[in-house]
Order: structure tokens, then C-alpha cells, then sequence
């Protein structure tokens, strides 16, 4: 996936075309955690802090990586190791097969010109123009007055306001604010983008516009993405890789189609039904009972390319049951189909309580997972 | 009034704008810098050195608080030294650059202190240095407040600048003092008077304008 992700450097929107270097001569990992560990001190009489504790994962080359936890979690401290805003009380993060928790001064200030940063609160210069704001990196970076002004107009289009050049950031929305945000953290041609809760002060159909042009940006110009977020629905949306940390650990991580069908720690599951299919609709919770009733009612969670899209038909076929779908829900996640099917196993015209177990049996031939919740009369 | 009265409130007036100007410019140079450190160099931030930074700010703290005419008597020799003399408007800029400068370095401090600490982060982010933040972030992002600063100690430098005219330093203070004072004339006083209210009121009003037009944290457009 990830070479594949690599070499997809095709038709760049922005006019210069970027260097693709030799790929096999490229470490897989663009950024390592190894052995982290980040404490702060005791302080003015509040007691110190283990915010990070045996950090130990790599995040590919190309990818988009959700890193998920609750406020207080650690995440804000782990992004912040990748572009050296913070240094490790132990262990190093390697970026781009450098150790960037090594560098200092000048040499890390060059090292985070190809490391950009998007912000919750966009952090725009508000004395600055659109414009200007994307060029200050530039200028900080040294480029030539006609460069900036050449490079500004491809990533004032490039994020769609190009007829916000000359317009000051208290006269912009939101989603046009963090546009801004975006070009800036593109504008010296970085290799990873870290977001840090991006989109957490967006409404949510700005959300899906913002989320979209990330995944265009990773798409068209192979930009890793490094996304801090409380929100498993920005996840849901973009990342393919999720890492769920907990009281500065990870708790769990993984392809995001995985974590979302097979949630282990009880975080990432509760996570996960504040998004999706686990909670029933009202009505039909009201209606499941723990006494035997005229229907089972079987949870199936399904998931891959056309995910349960005949399975009904054929499971009231191959077991002659006049099966009924009382609630569903299909959705793309990290690429792939997951859908929450509940289904009811009449009892009554075919022998009992074996149906039930019929057709749980004939389930579990296939990639599914299911369960029983209950019966409805 | 008589024409060189009327002469004399004129030329009060010129060396007045005179001290003013010269003492509030070289109370920028000094104080705007010292401000700058003051607001960046505590423990964690982007100069931190915390023992210089609680050293000046007790000398800036011990020469605030020092009354206006006891520093400019405490401080004769020094000025003679500076200016050759301890008389007149050029020898009176002395004492007022003195005590304009840590007055000038508070309110900076206090406006740079105002800048969303997340844009230093920001840059920080993207490989500025200290000084690039200083002169592209803090400085820009502060500047209505800047200048707002800047006509504040103005203000309080007029106020000042009659106080030395009580040694010899000339000025509107002066003539109001010697003129309206001691010689018993009302009118001359009213006039003084007059002019450093209506010195003041033009001063805060291109201050305030001016800082209106550089703050683009609200609407604006054009």
C-alpha cells in the first residue's frame, strides 16, 4: 500500500513538478517512535507529568496516520516530538532517517522547513494578508521575493481561495482560515504534515471540505499525514492507519478498517460507538427483551469490498428463513465497506430455537462477526 | 496679550515638542528592545535567561517608582556628563529619556505579552529563529497596541516636561510656573494651560488613529 502510494505522484495541481526520488533508496518509515518517553517536571508545586510513556511505533512513508485519544491522552506531546517542538525525556524520534530529537538550533530549524503544521486555532498572523501569512515561512526560509510571490498563487489555488490573496484573516471563515493554514504548512514543500485537531473548531460540513483536501494533498503530492484528533469520525474519514493512545500509551493501533470492526480496548470501543452502527436505533432497542419472542435478533458486522451486499439474500435462501433486517448501516472506512446489519430470525415457522443457531453457524463461515442481542416479540 | 507674550508661549511651545520628541524617540530605542526582553526572556520562553530578566525588572521597577523631580536632581551629574550642562530643554532630555525608557519598556512588555502565544509555536513550527519571530511575529501582531504604548508615554512625557521647567529646563511648564505663577498673571497660565490640553488631545488622537489603522484583528476592508 505504501509503494503504491508512493509512486501515485501523477498530475500535480501546483506547477513545479516534485522531485520523485528513487524510492527503494527512501527508509519505508517517515517517522519512528523509539522507546519515547516524555515527563515534565514538577512545577511551581504542581507534580510532574508522564505525559508519554514506551512510545514505539513508525508511520509510513505516504500514509495517513489518526492518532486518537481523549484530552490529557499524550497527543499534543507526540506530535509535537515529530517536528522537535519538544524533545524526549528518553528514547528518539526519527524523521525522514534523521534523528530529529537530536538536532538543535540551526540544524533543527532546517530540518523543520519539511515538516508542516496545521492548528485547531489556525494561529494565523492576523496583521498579515492570506497571502502573506502563507509566505512567512518562505520569507523566514530565505526564497526570493519573486519565488514567494510565484509560490503563493500556486498554493493560494491549490487549496481553492485564490480570490483570497489580499484579504486579512478576520475577513475569512473558518474553513478559509484553515485553507490558509494548509497552504502555509505546504509552502516550503514539506514531506509530513502533522494536524494538530485540524478540524475541531469547524462545523461539520467545513469538516468534510478540509478532511477532503488533506486527502487530495496526500493523494496528489504523497505529503505524509499526521493527524492528532478526540474525533473517531475524522479518522473515519481520512486515516488509513489509527493509533489509539491512552494516559500516554498506546493502547491500540492498526489499519483503521480493522480497529473499526475489532475494537479490543474499551477506549478505542468507546470511541467507536460514538461514531458508528454500535448503538441501535431507539425504537429498536426499546424492542429487544431478554424473553424468547416471535423473532432472534442477530448482530452481524461485515466488512470488504461489497461487504454484505448478498448476504441476506443468501442466507434466507441456503436456510429457508423469511429473515428480516430490522436496522443497517454500510459505511467506507479507511478505504473498505463496514456495515452493522441487525437482523430478525423468525422462530416460529421453522423449527424453534434452532434457527437461531442455524443461522449463526452459517455466519460464521464467513468473515463476519455476530452476535445475539436479544429477541423482539 | 502683548506680542511677545505671545512670542514667548510660542517658543515654550517649540521647546516643549522639542524635549518631547527627542525623549520619547530615544525612550523607543532603549525601551522598545528592553520591553521585548522583558516580555520573552522568563523561564521557558524564546530568550529565557530569568535571573536578567527579574534584574531589570527591579531597575525598571526602582526608576518607575523614583518621583519624576528627585530623579531629575539625583541625577545632575550624569547629566552634565551626557549633556555638558544641567540647564535648558537639551540638557533637560537627559532625565526625561530616563524615565521614559522603562515606562516605555512596561507597555511593550505588556503589548508583546498580548500576542497569541500559538503564533510563536506557529513559527517556531516552521524553522523561525528567535530574532524572525521577534521582528515578524511579535512585533507586527503587537503593533496598535505598540503604538498605542508609544502615545500613552507621550502624553505622560508632556506632563513630565513641565516638571523641568521647575530646573531650568524650559519649556510650557516653565513659563506657566515663572509667568502664571510668579508674576501673577492668570492669562498666562490659562494659555499654557490651553496649548498642553490641546498638545495632549492631538497626540492621543494620531495615536488612536494610527493604531486603528494598523489593527487588522477586526473587520476592516481598504
Amino acid at each position: 500500500m505504501k509503494a503504491a502510494s508512493m509512486n501515485a505522484h501523477p498530475s500535480l495541481v501546483i506547477g513545479e513538478p516534485v522531485e520523485i526520488k528513487n524510492a527503494a533508496a527512501r527508509p519505508e518509515a517517515m517517522v519512528r517512535f523509539e522507546n519515547i518517553s516524555k515527563t515534565y517536571p514538577a512545577y511551581r508545586g504542581k507534580p510532574g507529568v508522564n505525559a508519554l510513556q514506551d512510545i514505539d511505533f513508525a508511520i509510513a512513508r505516504g500514509s495517513i496516520t489518526g492518532v486518537i485519544g481523549r484530552s490529557g491522552a499524550g497527543k499534543s506531546s507526540l506530535v509535537r516530538l515529530i517536528n522537535g517542538l519538544e524533545k524526549p525525556s528518553a528514547g528518539r524520534v526519527v524523521v525522514d532517517a534523521r534523528d530529529i530529537s537530536a538536532l538543535t538550533g540551526r540544524e533543527l530549524r532546517l530540518a523543520q522547513r519539511s515538516i508542516g503544521m496545521i492548528f485547531q486555532h489556525f494561529n494565523l498572523l492576523s496583521s498579515r494578508t492570506a497571502a502573506d501569512n502563507i509566505a512567512l515561512p518562505l520569507e523566514i526560509a530565505g526564497w526570493s521575493k519573486a519565488d514567494i510571490k510565484a509560490r503563493v498563487s500556486e498554493l493560494l489555488a491549490l487549496v481553492g481561495i485564490a480570490d483570497k490573496h489580499d484579504r486579512y484573516p478576520s475577513e475569512l471563515s473558518g474553513g478559509q482560515k484553515q485553507r490558509v493554514g494548509i497552504a502555509r504548512a505546504l509552502a516550503t514543500r514539506p514531506d509530513v504534515l502533522l494536524s494538530d485537531e485540524a478540524t475541531s473548531a469547524l462545523d461539520p460540513q467545513t469538516t468534510r471540505a478540509i478532511l477532503d483536501l488533506l486527502a487530495n494533498i496526500n493523494r496528489e503530492l504523497g505529503v505524509t499525514i499526521v493527524l492528532i484528533t478526540h474525533e473517531m469520525s475524522v479518522v473515519r474519514q481520512l486515516a488509513k492507519e489509527v493509533v489509539v493512545l491512552d494516559a500516554g500509551r498506546v493502547v491500540e493501533s492498526g489499519h483503521v478498517a480493522d480497529i473499526f470492526t475489532h475494537p479490543r480496548h474499551p477506549i478505542t470501543q468507546s470511541f467507536l460507538a460514538e461514531v458508528t452502527g454500535d448503538s441501535l436505533p431507539v425504537s429498536l432497542a426499546s424492542r429487544i427483551v431478554q424473553e424468547p419472542g416471535s423473532h432472534v435478533v442477530i448482530r452481524v458486522q461485515v466488512r470488504g469490498a461489497g461487504a454484505g451486499d448478498t448476504l441476506i439474500a443468501r442466507l434466507a435462501r441456503e436456510l429457508g428463513l423469511d429473515v428480516s433486517l430490522l436496522s443497517a448501516r454500510i459505511d467506507e472506512i479507511g478505504g473498505q465497506h463496514v456495515g452493522s446489519l441487525v437482523l430478525g430470525v423468525p422462530l416460529n415457522d421453522s423449527g424453534g430455537e434452532s434457527a437461531a443457531t442455524r443461522t449463526l453457524a452459517w455466519l460464521s463461515q464467513y468473515q463476519v462477526s455476530a452476535e445475539r442481542l436479544g429477541y423482539v416479540a | 496679550m502683548s506680542p511677545e507674550l505671545i512670542n514667548l508661549i510660542i517658543q515654550a511651545t517649540f521647546e516643549t515638542l522639542f524635549m518631547v520628541g527627542i525623549a520619547a524617540a530615544l525612550g523607543t530605542v532603549f525601551g522598545l528592545p528592553l520591553g521585548v526582553f522583558l516580555a520573552t526572556s522568563r523561564k521557558g520562553e524564546l530568550f529565557a535567561a530569568p535571573a536578567v530578566n527579574a534584574a531589570l525588572g527591579m531597575i525598571v521597577n526602582a526608576t518607575r517608582s523614583t518621583p519624576f523631580i528627585i530623579l531629575v536632581v539625583a541625577i545632575i551629574p550624569f547629566t552634565r556628563l551626557i549633556a555638558g550642562t544641567s540647564i535648558g530643554s537639551t540638557a533637560a532630555i537627559v532625565p526625561l529619556t530616563i524615565a521614559s525608557t522603562p515606562f516605555i519598556a512596561r507597555l511593550v512588555e505588556a503589548a508583546i505579552r498580548e500576542v497569541d502565544g500559538g503564533l510563536i509555536e506557529t513559527a517556531s513550527s516552521f524553522g523561525a529563529s528567535p530574532l524572525q519571530i521577534v521582528f515578524k511575529v511579535l512585533i507586527p501582531e503587537a503593533l496598535p497596541g505598540l503604538l498605542l504604548a508609544l502615545t500613552l508615554a507621550i502624553v505622560s512625557l508632556l506632563g513630565y516636561s513641565a516638571m523641568v521647567g521647575a530646573v531650568g529646563g524650559g519649556g510650557l511648564g516653565d513659563l506657566g510656573i515663572r509667568y502664571g505663577y510668579q508674576r501673577f498673571m492668570p492669562e498666562m497660565m490659562l494659555a499654557v494651560v490651553v496649548v498642553l490640553i490641546a498638545l495632549v488631545q492631538l497626540v492621543q488622537s494620531a495615536g488612536d488613529y494610527l493604531a486603528r489603522r494598523v489593527n487588522r484583528r477586526l473587520r476592516h476592508r481598504g
